[in-house]
């Protein structure tokens, strides 16, 4: 269980939907048969009624912490949604669509979505540089040991001490103001503390995290092509950018489409990154800040819930649109 | 893939990333070793005069709750783990082992889980947390980190499903019933399923934020030990950066003793 920010915990965002998609067809046709023919052999009725529950005895915990700590949530959040619910006692009144009309109309609420841009396109730039170095790495490189794990180690740390790092990082007169009058700029700007700046800064943080994840990603795909397209390519004389835009871009262009539609979803959830280090001061507060703070300052958890499901229905339309844009071509990438 | 990438181009820019990472990293490294006096003294980049001062260290675990957030993130750590794997290896060993009704619904329904995201939906988890009486224990957060987890059980299905059902049948006819099959049989079979999952999940367990912070606030967890550094030690700087390596250490160490499984982790959970 984890949260989400542009990237993904580990087990995370860009984890389950890639992951999901195999899931509906899963492997063992070859052992339901085995196991039916047996059951099947015996006079219908003579197993003892315990067997046919086997299966689900083995079910009910993951499937009931499934039920009370994720969908019995969800409705309970889009029952909220229709009340003015204040987290405490009993539920009062209900509103209707109010609290869908104050998501879409309050300029304090509906405006956050902007600051989803900074991460989005932090997420464009997060892609380039993981493709990049997973394509230089591909290729025999000295230390690639090294390199590989220099790359990816930022996405393994703990997200609390990456705030700290960067806020010490951005301090006036700190790392990057000292590193950046080397170079003979001075004057720099108040990288958290000026609302034009801050969210790049965030942004910027972002993706330092995440990079090594998409980099790990497509690396293995990378990989996972057949070594001998490279040389046969090399023997026709393929340049090494012919190359990359001939083998290697088609290769791994579904997992490039995956991470992309990712990233967008992922924009949308920021949460860590900023509420760690600005707490959502100076125009950084994403929606989730700003669902949370409503349910859990304000307690409005009425108009709370309406913001979540609001979040909730465009992550599922970006979503379709990805098994619109990628339906699972047979393509083996692992 | 003989050919070496000619041109210095290559290198260059492996190492201005290798700089870009290890920079901001290297230098709490150093402030976490300077005295007050030396921290407000010196420029950041300024390497400790004593590598051994370990002041903001001790400061750090004593003062700094670090020592109760590392035993309670160990203790919630084994307990959530331990149940994710045994309540993820029976669950896919129903669902790759049986036929029966509503094994696509459950699938489905797993599916379907992991698209709503987890932090908005604490809005109403949280009622139900506090509705069994929960809120503020470690408890809620074994609950919390038990409860949907597609990827570990997806691992164990993808693992299963190369474990030859011929095993089963034997077991079967040597008079084991199905959960002596599932203990003895598929359990330790999966081990290395066991292992990847350990260590995916494990990572995601220790870098938790959000939950402890909203769920357990009279104690601290890793995170949410660090995080309160931010009121007391506020202007003490080096003090943060000891705690901040204290935690990143564990996770370095684990890292270079483990890399292998965590890369192969991430891809299986991933990419398939």
């Amino acid at each position: 269980m984890s949260v989400s920010t542009t990237g993904p915990d580990p087990v995370g965002i860009s984890g389950p939907l890639h992951g999901v998609a195999s899931l509906e067809d899963p492997p063992p046709t070859r052992a339901n048969r085995a196991v039916r023919a047996p059951r099947r052999s015996g006079p219908a009725g003579s197993k003892p009624l315990i067997s046919r529950f086997t299966p689900y005895l083995f079910l009910v915990g993951a499937v009931g912490l499934l039920l009370l700590l994720t969908y019995l949530p969800a409705a309970n959040m889009i029952w909220y949604s229709f009340t003015d619910w204040n987290g405490l006692g009993r539920i009062e009144n209900v509103v209707g669509f109010d609290n869908y009309v104050e998501v879409f109309t309050n300029p304090r609420i509906f405006s956050v979505f902007g600051v989803s841009l900074y991460y989005f396109v932090g997420a464009f730039v997060q892609m380039a540089l993981a493709l990049y170095f997973a394509t230089l790495l591909s290729f025999s490189t000295k230390f690639s040991n090294f390199f590989r794990g220099v790359i990816f180690f930022p996405y393994l740390i703990n997200g609390v001490a990456i705030g700290f790092v960067f806020l010490y990082l951005f301090q006036p007169d700190g790392t990057l103001d000292t590193v950046l009058s080397w170079f003979g700029l001075s004057d720099p700007p108040q990288w958290l503390g000026d609302a034009s700046i801050a969210n790049y800064s965030l942004a910027g943080t972002s993706v330092w995290r995440y990079t090594g994840l998409n980099f790990v990603l497509f690396l293995g795909a990378i990989q996972s092509i057949p070594g001998d397209l490279y040389e046969a390519a090399e023997l026709d004389g393929a340049s090494r950018w012919q190359q990359f835009t001939n083998i290697i871009f088609p290769g791994i262009r579904r997992i490039i489409g995956l991470s992309f539609i990712l990233a967008v979803a992922g924009a949308l959830s920021v949460f860590e990154i900023p509420f760690i280090m600005t707490g959502g001061a100076n125009g950084t507060a994403t929606f989730v800040i700003q669902t949370l703070q409503t349910a859990f300052s304000y307690r409005q958890v009425g108009l709370a819930s309406a913001m979540a499901v609001v979040l909730l229905a465009i992550v599922l339309v970006v979503t379709w649109i990805q098994r619109k844009l990628f339906p699972d071509e047979k393509v083996d990438l692992t | 893939m003989t050919r070496v990438l000619p041109g210095v181009g290559k290198y260059a820019s492996l190492i201005i990333a290798a700089v870009f990472v290890i920079l901001p990293l290297s230098v709490v490294l150093f402030a976490s070793f300077k005295s007050s006096n030396e921290y407000g003294s010196t420029g950041p980049l300024t390497p400790p005069v004593n590598w051994f001062n370990f002041e903001n260290f001790a400061t750090a675990f004593t003062s700094g709750d670090m020592v109760e957030g590392f035993v309670n993130t160990t203790v919630v750590l084994i307990i959530s783990l331990t149940g994710t794997i045994i309540i993820g290896t029976m669950a896919a060993y129903a669902i790759d082992r049986f036929q029966f009704r509503g094994r696509k619904l459950i699938m489905g329904l797993f599916l379907v889980a992991t698209l709503i995201p987890s932090v908005t939906s604490q809005v109403a988890t949280f009622q139900i947390i506090s509705g069994i009486g929960l809120f503020n224990t470690k408890a809620a957060l074994v609950l919390l980190f038990l409860g949907t987890d597609i990827i570990a059980i997806y691992i164990f299905l993808q693992f299963m499903a190369g474990i030859p059902i011929s095993l089963d049948e034997a077991a079967m006819i040597d008079g084991a019933n199905r959960w002596t099959i599932y203990w003895r049989v598929i359990l330790p079979l999966l081990k290395p399923a066991i292992a990847t999952v350990v260590i995916i999940k494990g990572i995601a367990i220790y870098n938790e934020f959000y939950l402890p912070f909203l769920y357990l606030p009279s104690e601290g967890m890793i995170s949410t030990s660090l995080f309160n550094f931010k009121g007391p030690f506020g202007a003490q700087w080096e003090v943060i950066a000891a705690g901040t390596i204290l935690v990143i250490v564990p996770t370095f160490v684990a890292f270079l003793f483990l890399q292998r499984w965590i890369y192969k982790g991430l891809v299986a959970g991933a990419v398939k």
